[in-house]
C-alpha cells in the first residue's frame, strides 16, 4: 500500500517535469516522425513495396525514438544528482523501477499514438478493422522496450560514452521484442487474422512478464553504488 | 593461486592432447561426407566452438550472480575472463558458419535461427565487455556487467526461439548431415570428442585467463600502495 | 545515535574505508575532517543507506543498517553538496514530493513552518532552478528535515554558501542538537569545526586516524594529521 502510493508519487512527478519542460515527448515525437518521411524516400510512391515495409519502418522508427526518450529521461534524474534524492527515501527500489517503467510506457506510447495516424496517411494504410489488436501491440511492444530500457538507461548514464551504450546494450537483447513487434503488426496490417497474430502477440506477452520480473529483481544493484 | 596453477598445467597437458586427437578424428578418422565433400570437416569445429561459447556464457551467468550475491571481486573476473573466451569461440562460429556455407549453400549468410542467434549473441557479449571498460568505477562497472550478463544470458533462449519461429515462416534451408540426424557412427564419435576437446581448451584459457586478471589486481594494488 | 563496527568498503585490491570504528552519542555534534580522497563522502554515503560497507556493521537511530534500512532512512535527514532538488518543480513541489516520500503528516503545515525558518516563503511558488546557491541549500535543508528525523548526515554543506546562508544553518543545527538530533557532518573548514563541532574524527586514506574532542587537540597538530 506504501509502495503503491510512493510510485504514484513518483509517477505524478514525472509527469509534472515532462509538462513542464516537454523535452522527451518533443525530441521523441520529432525524431520518430523524421524517421517516417525519411523511409519514404525509399520507395517510389504509391508502389506495393511500401505497404509491406510499413510495420518494419514503424517499429525502427519507435525503437529508436524510445531510445532517445529513455536516456533523456534517465538523465534528467542524474542532472542533479536527484537520483541519490530518490534512494534516501524510505522506498523500495522496485517501486521506483516500477513507477520508471510506467512513466516511460505511458511517454512513448503517446507518441506512438501521434506518429501511427500520420504513417498511415503516408503508406495509405487501413487500420480500420484491427485498430484494438494493433494498439495492444503497440502497448506491450513498448513495455518491453521499455522495461529493459529503464533498467540499461542507468547503466548507460553512467558510463564514459553515456547515450552511446543504450542503443548498444538495449537493441540486441531486445531482439525478440523488435521481431514479434513487427510480425504482429505486419499481420494485423494484412489483414491475417487474429489466430495467426495471437502467438506474436503471446510472445510478447511471455518476454514482457519475463523480463519485468529479471529487472524488478536487478534494479536495486544498478542503482546503488 | 598455487593450487590454480598445478590445475592449469594439468588442464594445458590435457587439452594438448586432446587437440591432437581431435584433428586426428577431424581429419583421418572420420569418413567423407558424401554430398558436401571434404568441406563438412568444417562442422565438427563448427558445433564445438558453439558448444563452448554456451558453456562460457553460462560461466559468466553463474558468476554473475555469485558476484552479485558475494560482491567479492574474484566472481567478477571470473566472469569477464568467460565472457572473453565466450566471445571467441562464438567468433570461430561466426567465422567457420559461412566457410561453411559458400560451398553447401550458395550463399555465406542465411538469416537462420542458429546462425542469427550467435550474431545476437556476439552484439550482446561485446557490449557486455564494453560497459565494463567503459565505466570508470571499477565496483560499479562490475555491477553493472553481472546485471548485463545475467540479462543477456536469460536472453539466449527467448532470441533463438523468435528467430525460429520467424524463419520457420520462409522456406527454411534444408541441413545436410545435420546433428543427429544419420550421422554415421565414426562421425558421431569424432564430433563427440571434439566437443570434450573444446571444452577443455575453453577450460584451459579460462584459466589462463582469470590467472592474467588476477595477475593485473595485484599490479595495480602495488600501484596503488606505493 | 550513530555506531560503526569494523566497516571497510573495498574492491579488489582497493580500499576505500578500513576498519572504522567510533560512536556518536544521540544529541552529539560530530565533524568528519580529512583530505580529500580520504573517504569522506563514503563513510556518509554508507551511513545514510546509499552505500554498503563490504565489511562490518553500522547501527544509525537505533536501527542496523543491513536489516532495517527503510527504518534508518525514515530517521535519517541527508544533506549532501548537491541540493538533491529538482530544478524544473517549484519550491513547495519540491518539498511536497519528498514529504510524500516520507509519508510525512500534516505536510501542508510543516512545508509551511519549515518555508518561513528557511526565510523562502516569498519564494515558494518559484522554480528552484532560479534559487541562487545558498537558497538552494536552505531549501535542501528543509528537505532533509521535513520528516523530523532524529540524525542529521550532512556532507560539506557550506560549499558554495554565502555567510548569511551559513549562518542560518549553522543555527538551525545548533537549535537541533539542542533538541537532542545527532549531528554527523564533514567539513573542510578547520575553524568551524573546532568552533562548533563537540567531537572530531579526522579520515585518512580511509582509515580513522583521530577521534576526540575540540580541547583535546591543537589546530596546528589538527593540520598536520589532516595534510598527511
Amino acid at each position: 500500500m506504501n509502495s503503491l502510493r510512493q510510485i504514484y508519487t513518483i509517477l505524478y512527478k514525472d509527469v509534472l517535469l515532462e509538462l513542464r519542460s516537454k523535452d522527451i515527448l518533443t525530441a521523441m515525437l520529432i525524431f520518430s516522425l523524421t524517421v517516417v518521411v525519411i523511409f519514404n524516400f525509399v520507395f517510389e510512391p504509391g508502389s506495393a513495396e511500401m505497404a509491406t515495409s510499413a510495420p518494419g519502418i514503424l517499429w525502427v522508427a519507435f525503437a529508436f525514438a524510445s531510445n532517445l526518450g529513455l536516456s533523456r529521461s534517465f538523465a534528467r534524474e542524474q542532472e542533479n544528482s536527484n537520483m541519490q534524492g530518490l534512494l534516501i527515501c524510505p522506498v523500495d527500489r522496485s517501486a521506483v523501477f516500477t513507477a520508471k517503467v510506467i512513466g516511460n510506457v505511458l511517454f512513448i506510447f503517446l507518441v506512438e499514438l501521434v506518429t501511427l495516424p500520420v504513417m498511415v496517411l503516408f503508406f495509405d494504410l487501413s487500420i480500420g478493422a484491427v485498430w484494438l489488436p494493433l494498439l495492444a501491440t503497440l502497448l506491450l511492444g513498448t513495455l518491453g522496450f521499455a522495461t529493459v530500457g529503464t533498467l540499461f538507461s542507468v547503466i548507460s548514464a553512467n558510463t564514459r560514452s553515456r547515450e552511446v551504450m543504450l542503443p548498444i546494450m538495449l537493441f540486441p537483447v531486445t531482439v525478440p521484442v523488435i521481431l514479434a513487434a513487427i510480425k504482429s503488426t505486419a499481420w494485423l496490417l494484412a489483414g491475417r487474422d487474429l489466430g495467426q497474430v495471437w502467438p506474436w502477440l503471446r510472445l510478447l506477452i511471455a518476454f514482457d512478464v519475463l523480463y519485468f520480473v529479471v529487472c524488478f529483481l536487478l534494479y536495486e544493484y544498478v542503482v546503488e553504488e | 593461486m598455487k593450487s590454480i596453477k598445478t590445475a592449469h598445467l594439468v588442464m594445458i597437458l590435457l587439452t594438448f592432447i586432446a587437440v591432437e586427437m581431435a584433428l586426428y578424428l577431424t581429419f583421418l578418422y572420420a569418413p567423407t561426407e558424401k554430398i558436401m565433400g571434404d568441406v563438412q570437416r568444417i562442422f565438427y569445429f563448427h558445433v564445438s566452438a558453439a558448444w563452448a561459447s554456451f558453456l562460457a556464457f553460462f560461466f559468466v551467468f553463474i558468476a554473475s550472480i555469485a558476484f552479485l550475491r558475494t560482491g567479492k571481486a574474484h566472481w567478477d573476473r571470473l566472469a569477464a575472463s568467460a565472457a572473453e573466451i565466450g566471445i571467441l569461440f562464438i567468433s570461430i562460429v561466426l567465422l567457420t558458419g559461412p566457410l561453411w556455407a559458400k560451398p553447401v549453400w550458395g550463399v555465406y549468410w542465411t538469416w537462420d535461427a542458429r546462425l542469427t542467434t550467435s550474431l545476437v549473441l556476439w552484439l550482446i557479449y561485446i557490449a557486455y565487455l564494453m560497459v565494463r571498460s567503459y565505466t570508470t568505477d571499477a565496483e560499479r562497472g562490475a555491477k553493472f556487467a553481472a546485471v548485463f550478463g545475467i540479462i543477456g544470458f536469460i536472453d539466449v533462449p527467448v532470441v533463438y526461439m523468435s528467430i525460429r519461429w520467424w524463419r520457420t515462416l520462409h522456406p527454411a534451408p534444408v541441413i545436410a548431415g545435420g546433428e543427429g540426424s544419420g550421422l554415421a557412427p565414426e562421425m558421431l564419435h569424432t564430433l563427440l570428442f571434439n566437443l570434450f576437446a573444446f571444452s577443455s581448451l575453453l577450460i584451459t584459457l579460462l584459466i589462463l585467463s582469470y590467472r592474467i586478471s588476477t595477475l593485473e589486481q595485484r599490479v595495480q594494488a602495488l600501484k596503488h600502495h606505493s | 545515535m550513530i555506531r560503526t563496527e569494523h566497516i571497510g568498503k573495498s574492491f579488489g585490491p582497493l580500499h576505500a574505508l578500513h576498519e572504522v570504528n567510533f560512536a556518536i552519542p544521540q544529541g552529539e555534534w560530530a565533524a568528519l575532517l580529512g583530505a580529500n580522497g580520504a573517504g569522506k563522502t563514503t563513510l556518509i554515503r554508507m551511513l545514510a543507506a546509499l552505500t554498503r560497507p563490504s565489511a562490518g556493521s553500522i547501527e544509525v537511530a537505533g536501527f542496523d543498517l543491513e536489516r532495517h534500512a527503510h527504518k534508518v532512512r525514515q530517521r535519517i535527514g541527508v544533506v549532501s553538496h548537491h541540493p538533491l532538488l529538482y530544478g524544473d518543480l517549484s519550491a513547495e513541489e519540491n518539498l511536497r514530493f519528498y514529504g510524500r516520500m516520507f509519508q510525512v503528516e500534516n505536510l501542508q503545515n510543516r512545508i509551511d513552518e519549515l518555508l518561513s525558518l528557511m526565510e523562502l516563503k516569498k519564494r515558494r511558488h518559484d522554480l528552484v532552478r532560479t534559487f541562487s546557491r545558498g537558497m538552494q541549500q536552505r531549501l535542501s535543508l528543509a528537505r532533509a528535515v521535513l520528516h523530523q528525523p532524529g540524525v542529521l548526515l550532512l556532507d560539506e554543506p557550506f560549499t558554495g554558501l554565502d555567510l548569511h546562508a551559513t549562518d542560518l544553518l549553522t543555527r538551525f543545527i545548533e537549535k537541533a542538537i539542542a533538541g537532542s538530533v545527532t549531528v554527523f557532518m564533514s567539513v573542510h573548514d578547520l575553524d568551524y569545526a573546532l568552533a562548533h563541532a563537540q567531537r572530531l574524527l579526522v579520515l585518512c586514506k580511509g582509515r580513522l586516524l583521530m577521534d576526540t574532542t575540540p580541547g583535546g587537540i591543537g589546530r596546528d597538530q589538527l593540520v598536520e594529521l589532516i595534510r598527511e
